[in-house]
């Protein structure tokens, strides 16, 4: 019998080792595994890459000092209650900031857990973006060739997930899960909900089982933290 | 100084560039406030990155504001009916594919070619681009919203961008406190005035020159 289920976040995150590259799914608070990434500090590893799509997702491991680098669309603190971990980190060289644009960052991912080694996107060229990067020109357009992104482990966050590892997921929570569920070696769910096998609509499973390793019941988590109108144009 | 147009009357404005049927984004900031200021009955599709199609408007209510439904911006939405959610990767292949009929976004500054500008003035610090890149090039329609000058009173519409760039010669239209400007081949036309303003006092406020359409008129809202 597959049976995925593992009976706590600390079980979830065993294994993961120093040094790993780790994806974290979700957009601000909405599809971020909070209970997994509480869990990743308290297990210890360090040095790690983190992929996601802003800070807020890897929040807790930069505050713990526990992030080399960063790869995000957003690598900026905009927690503005907290202070800002990156003051002292990035002048000290503790962390590398990567920043991708959000597109590109989707596509990477996607594209590693679809076994594409790397694709050409016109977004980022004639800017910042483009530096080191091969360009090619398609259809009298300048695209810049981007790497596939994987991972060791990806913490994903779904609304339910059953023993094989189906996930389904609420709203715009879903977000950058699904594609970083299939761009690791090993794939952690935090779900809301765990239901039988059969209960959720084959036709309506987002993340089939295929592309998940573990799964684990958490409470839901996650507060308001939309930005403040000072920081926007 | 004289009135010019606040937040909210160039977020009107920029409503009188949809039409029903559309397919649109809002960058985060200023354009976000244009959801609010859809006529009801206009089928509009509002698209946010974070993966729905098809969200209403900005809502502060309880009752309404569910965590996990939120723009672009984090701010808590409503539903209209036939929205869907898609994960982030068929999110942006809407943006990038060229499915989406406008984007409206927040500049810094935009070229006389339409170079746009608008996600960090810093070339030294890492910046957050978010996905205004993409959203920058592969839409069909840029407008971008923004104050016609810096707060030291220096022109935000620009020979050169001297910010890191979003992308190359992309922006259609430029909506600010003072006007309305198209970007053509040629330049850039001033369309729409704000009341009690005068083209030159425009061009007085910024760098390249202007070309003033034959049927100018004031912004109309």
């Amino acid at each position: 019998m597959i049976d995925k289920i593992v009976p706590s976040v600390e079980s979830a995150v065993a294994g993961i080792r120093n040094g790993a590259t780790i994806m974290i799914g979700g957009f601000g608070q909405a599809g971020t595994p909070f209970n997994l990434v509480q869990a990743l500090v308290e297990q210890g590893a360090q040095g790690l890459t983190v992929i996601s799509n802003s800070i807020s997702q890897a929040a807790l491991l930069v505050e713990n000092r526990r992030v080399r680098k960063l790869i995000a669309s957003f690598p900026i603190w905009v927690d503005r209650t907290r202070p800002n971990p990156l003051d002292e980190q990035v002048p000290a060289g503790e962390i590398e900031l990567v920043m991708v644009p959000q597109g590109t960052l989707a596509e990477a991912i996607r594209a590693a857990g679809a076994g594409i080694a790397a694709f050409y996107t016109p977004t980022g060229a004639g800017t910042l973006v483009e530096e080191g990067k091969e360009k090619r020109i398609f259809n009298g357009r300048e695209c810049l060739l981007e790497l596939a992104l994987k991972a060791d482990a990806a913490l994903v966050k779904a609304y339910k997930g059953d023993r094989m590892g189906n996930l389904v997921y609420r709203m715009t929570a879903r977000n950058f899960n699904p594609l970083m569920a299939m761009a690791a070696e090993l794939t952690i769910a935090e779900v809301e909900k765990i239901v039988d096998v059969g209960e959720l609509d084959p036709e309506v499973i987002v993340t089939p089982g295929i592309f998940v390793d573990r799964v684990v019941k958490a409470p839901k988590r996650g507060e308001w933290m939309y930005q403040s109108e000072s920081k926007l144009k | 100084m004289k009135a010019s147009l606040s937040r909210e009357l160039i977020a009107l404005r920029a409503v009188k560039e949809l039409s029903e049927g559309m397919y649109v984004n809002l960058g985060i900031g200023l354009p976000t406030l244009v959801s609010q200021f859809i006529p009801e009955g206009m089928e509009v599709m509002l698209h946010a990155e974070n993966g729905v199609l098809g969200y209403g408007r900005i809502t502060t209510e309880d009752k309404e504001m569910d965590i996990d439904l939120v723009n672009a911006g984090l701010q808590p939405v409503t539903l209209r009916p036939g929205a869907s959610f898609f994960n982030h990767a068929d999110s942006f292949a809407m943006i990038r594919g060229g499915h989406i009929d406008l984007v409206i976004l927040g500049g810094y500054q935009v070229s006389e070619k339409g170079d746009l500008a608008n996600w960090t003035t810093s070339f030294e610090r890492v910046g957050a681009v978010g996905g205004a890149m993409d959203l920058a090039c592969g839409v069909k329609r840029v407008v971008v919203l923004m104050q016609h000058v810096t707060a030291s009173g220096e022109p935000r519409i620009v020979r050169q961008c001297t910010y890191p760039l979003t992308a190359r010669e992309v922006v259609n239209t430029i909506i600010t406190d003072l006007a309305v400007i198209e970007v053509v081949k040629e330049g850039l036309i001033v369309k729409e005035i704000a009341p009690g303003w005068t083209p030159e006092e425009v061009q007085s406020l910024t760098e390249p020159k202007l070309m003033v359409a034959p049927d100018l008129r004031e912004i109309e809202l």
